[in-house]
């Protein structure tokens, strides 16, 4: 007996079409809920974010920039993590998601500082998440404040200007006008995908168990993998169809711009969607009825959204929220997108996500396939 | 059985368990080809679990056997293409219509002129003119005989159907039954479980099963003998206090109104008749000795078991 037999695989496929088609409800709503969810979202989420990697350029090494680098490392919004060499290794930084913030200080800033010269520190920031970069300059203004009164003792003490004796230049990388709704619309994408695919196939599945259609199917000599890939399929049709009106929406209503590699993306997306079947057929092993499909798919969206780096960044979560993140898919669909699409990144910059989303399909991938079972029990 | 007959469903002491509880325990079925095997049993007793098993829905926790020739283990596929399984509960696709469910099926089992055989699976069924409407919206006895048809569209030479008439109309059972036999005269095999009395007498053979334990086992002739129950009728005026009376009197295991009559039956035929005789004689009543009816036998079986997890211990017999 053949183990995969195409035409069987096209009847289960045709059938799962047809009662797609019958349900215009849930029909409806996947193609809907991009839309809504993309304007009740579009709107800003801000949240205080903590303990953002920051490297630093140092232009200057003298006692006072010492002492704004050690203040830097014991703030709360900063996590100092090292340093780069000029602005090209920053962009690089930046770019990686190694650093949210470039902290250059220029040549001779204590000597200027000391002749009242107003020497301009540089904060190269990844707008892509405005909510991270909002708190940033009030913090770095704050730091280097109390740093340098604290320097300008005994005879310089008098001469405290009135006015800041410096100034911070704001570079926003990627983002140019710290819009929120650029940073969370392509997130938004990740969400979406990871709501609609895991809930539709796990009901999908659980849907023929309730209602007693999956033993009259299994009772045929249909083989599990034609079951599964028939059933599957028409659902990643829909994740692309949710896509392409999302990513149409977004350009039309929040003129999200689109930089980076088209295959990069269409890649990480693929590879997404297909994580997320995986889950979702695997809550439908676990799961008895459509409703407890239902409230589990939901529990899995709690993650994709809490941890992340959707709602809140991803460096300023603490440290075992990452961890769990890091498990999430969303997180890496999350950053693969926002390189993508925001910071112009190619398939080169992202194979770390691939990796990831790879890792975490191949696990869900084994234990599905051996809790699924051919037979009733 | 006689040697020269094809056995086509052969197992010996399967068992199957959910959890604590034994549902299916120690069964052995021989089904001879071309057989009409009437499964009977209460509420619970395990007969869906055994179809289940012979079709290769569940594999059984002890035990082994082999459905037309092929290993229940190790061979599922073989005997799920060649079996008809109808189920208990209505398993098509509500939410297709009627010729999409019996394509569908036609193109699991890989049908050759597949349009035909569904046109004239149809045509069979009477529902050519609507074949569009979902199986949703047919009514209960309707969906029963579209089940059935799905069931047959492969000419399996086993089939296994599990309370095929269960909310069927008395004309269209009978339908059903004249369908089965003519199947049984070509050569299939079928496994019919049941509740209906008038459908067990029509079963070349029946196995009764309880608890999960087969009590009984051979032609539907021979049930009530094996059995070993023996009836009187009582006739006569004020039947309901009569039937009081008599109950819990000695060797009266049993007392059932039939028409104008009430059926007293007992295993312990010398003190039965004693007690009969004297109540018929101090009230003037007639009475007569009944052959031991199926109905009769299947009630006295019933009686006391009810499902296998109320009690885990054998009924009393
Ligand atoms: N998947 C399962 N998990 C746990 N218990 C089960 C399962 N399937 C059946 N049972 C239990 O096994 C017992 C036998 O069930 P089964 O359906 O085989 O009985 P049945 O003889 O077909 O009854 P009926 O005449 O009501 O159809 C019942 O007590 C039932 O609750
Ligand atoms: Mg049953």
């Amino acid at each position: 007996m053949k183990w995969f037999s195409i035409s069987r695989f096209l009847a289960v496929l045709t059938k799962e079409f047809i009662q797609m088609r019958r349900d215009r409800l849930t029909f409806a709503m996947m193609i809907g809920l991009p839309i809504v969810q993309l304007l009740l979202f579009g709107f800003a989420i801000n949240a205080d974010p903590r303990n953002l990697p920051t490297m630093i350029d140092l232009g200057d090494n003298g006692p006072m920039t010492r002492a704004v680098i050690s203040a830097m490392k014991t703030s709360d919004y900063f996590k100092f993590t090292g340093y780069v060499d000029g602005l090209a290794d920053g962009e690089r930084a930046l770019r990686t998601g190694e650093a949210n913030f470039i902290v250059v200080i220029p040549p001779n800033f204590e000597r200027d500082i000391i002749r009242g010269d107003k020497p301009e520190i540089l904060l190269a920031a990844d707008a892509s998440d405005p909510a991270a970069t909002g708190g940033a300059v009030g913090a770095l203004r704050g730091i280097l404040n109390v740093v340098i009164r604290q320097n300008l003792t005994g005879a310089l003490a008098g001469n405290t200007p009135r006015a800041s004796p410096f100034s911070i230049n704001v570079q926003r990388e990627y983002n140019p006008e710290g819009r929120t709704s650029t940073n969370i619309v392509p997130g938004l994408l990740g969400i979406i995908l990871s709501m609609t695919m895991v809930m539709i196939t796990a009901v999908a599945i659980v849907k023929e168990y309730e209602q007693g259609t999956m033993e009259m199917l299994i009772a045929t000599p249909v083989r599990p993998l034609e079951v599964m890939f028939g059933k599957i399929l028409p659902y990643v049709l829909v994740g692309y169809v949710q896509t392409l009106v999302f990513l149409a929406a977004s350009f039309a209503m929040f003129d999200i711009p689109f930089t980076g590699g088209k295959l990069a993306f269409f890649i990480g997306f693929n590879l997404y969607i297909v994580v997320n079947l995986a889950l979702g057929f695997l809550i439908s092993t676990v799961a008895k009825n459509q409703m407890q499909a239902m409230q589990l798919s939901f529990f899995t969206i709690l993650p994709s959204i809490l941890l992340s780096g959707f709602m809140f960044p991803f460096a300023g979560m603490p440290g075992w929220a990452q961890f769990l993140g890091a498990g999430v898919p969303a997180t890496h669909f999350l950053r693969l997108v926002r390189k993508v699409m925001l910071k112009n990144a190619g398939i080169a910059d992202v194979t770390g996500e691939y990796m990831a989303l790879a890792t975490i399909l191949l696990v869900i991938g084994l234990i599905a396939a051996k809790r699924y079972r051919q037979t009733l029990d | 059985m006689t040697q020269d007959v094809e056995i086509v469903i052969d197992v010996k002491a399967i068992s199957k368990k959910f959890g604590h509880h034994t549902v299916v325990d120690n069964f052995d079925i021989r089904v001879p080809k071309g057989a009409v095997y009437g499964f009977l049993g209460p509420n619970g007793s395990g007969k869906t679990t055994t179809i289940r098993i012979l079709c290769g829905l569940l594999t059984p926790d002890a035990g082994s056997g082999t459905c037309l020739g092929f290993d229940l283990r190790t061979e599922p596929e073989e005997i799920k293409a060649r079996v008809g399984y109808m189920t208990q509960k209505f398993s098509l696709y509500q939410d297709l219509t009627i010729r999409e469910n019996l394509d569908f099926v036609a193109r699991m089992f890989s049908i050759k002129k597949r349009r035909n055989r569904v046109d004239a699976a149809l045509e069979n069924l009477g529902l050519a003119d609507r074949a569009h409407q979902l199986a949703a919206d047919l009514s209960g006895g309707w969906k029963q005989r579209l089940a059935l048809a799905a069931c047959l569209i492969h000419d399996p030479k086993l089939l296994l159907l599990d309370e095929p008439t269960a909310g069927v109309d008395p004309k269209a059972r009978r339908d059903f039954w004249n369908e089965i036999r003519r199947l049984s005269k070509q050569g299939v095999t079928v496994l019919v479980s049941t509740h209906y009395m008038d459908e067990a007498v029509q079963c070349d053979s029946i196995a009764y099963i309880a608890y999960g334990k087969k009590l009984i086992d051979g032609p539907s002739a021979s049930i009530a003998q094996q059995v070993g129950l023996t009836t009187y009728r009582l006739e006569g005026l004020h039947l309901a206090d009569l039937e009081d009376r008599i109950t819990g009197q000695p060797g009266v295991v049993q007392v059932a109104r039939f028409g104008t009559g009430i059926h007293v039956s007992g295993t312990d035929e010398a003190v039965l008749g004693k007690t009969v005789k004297k109540i018929a004689t101090a009230e003037n009543r007639r009475w007569s000795k009944q052959p031991a009816g199926l109905e009769e036998a299947f009630i006295y079986l019933m009686t006391g078991s009810n499902d296998n997890f109320a009690t885990p211990d054998r009924p009393q017999q």
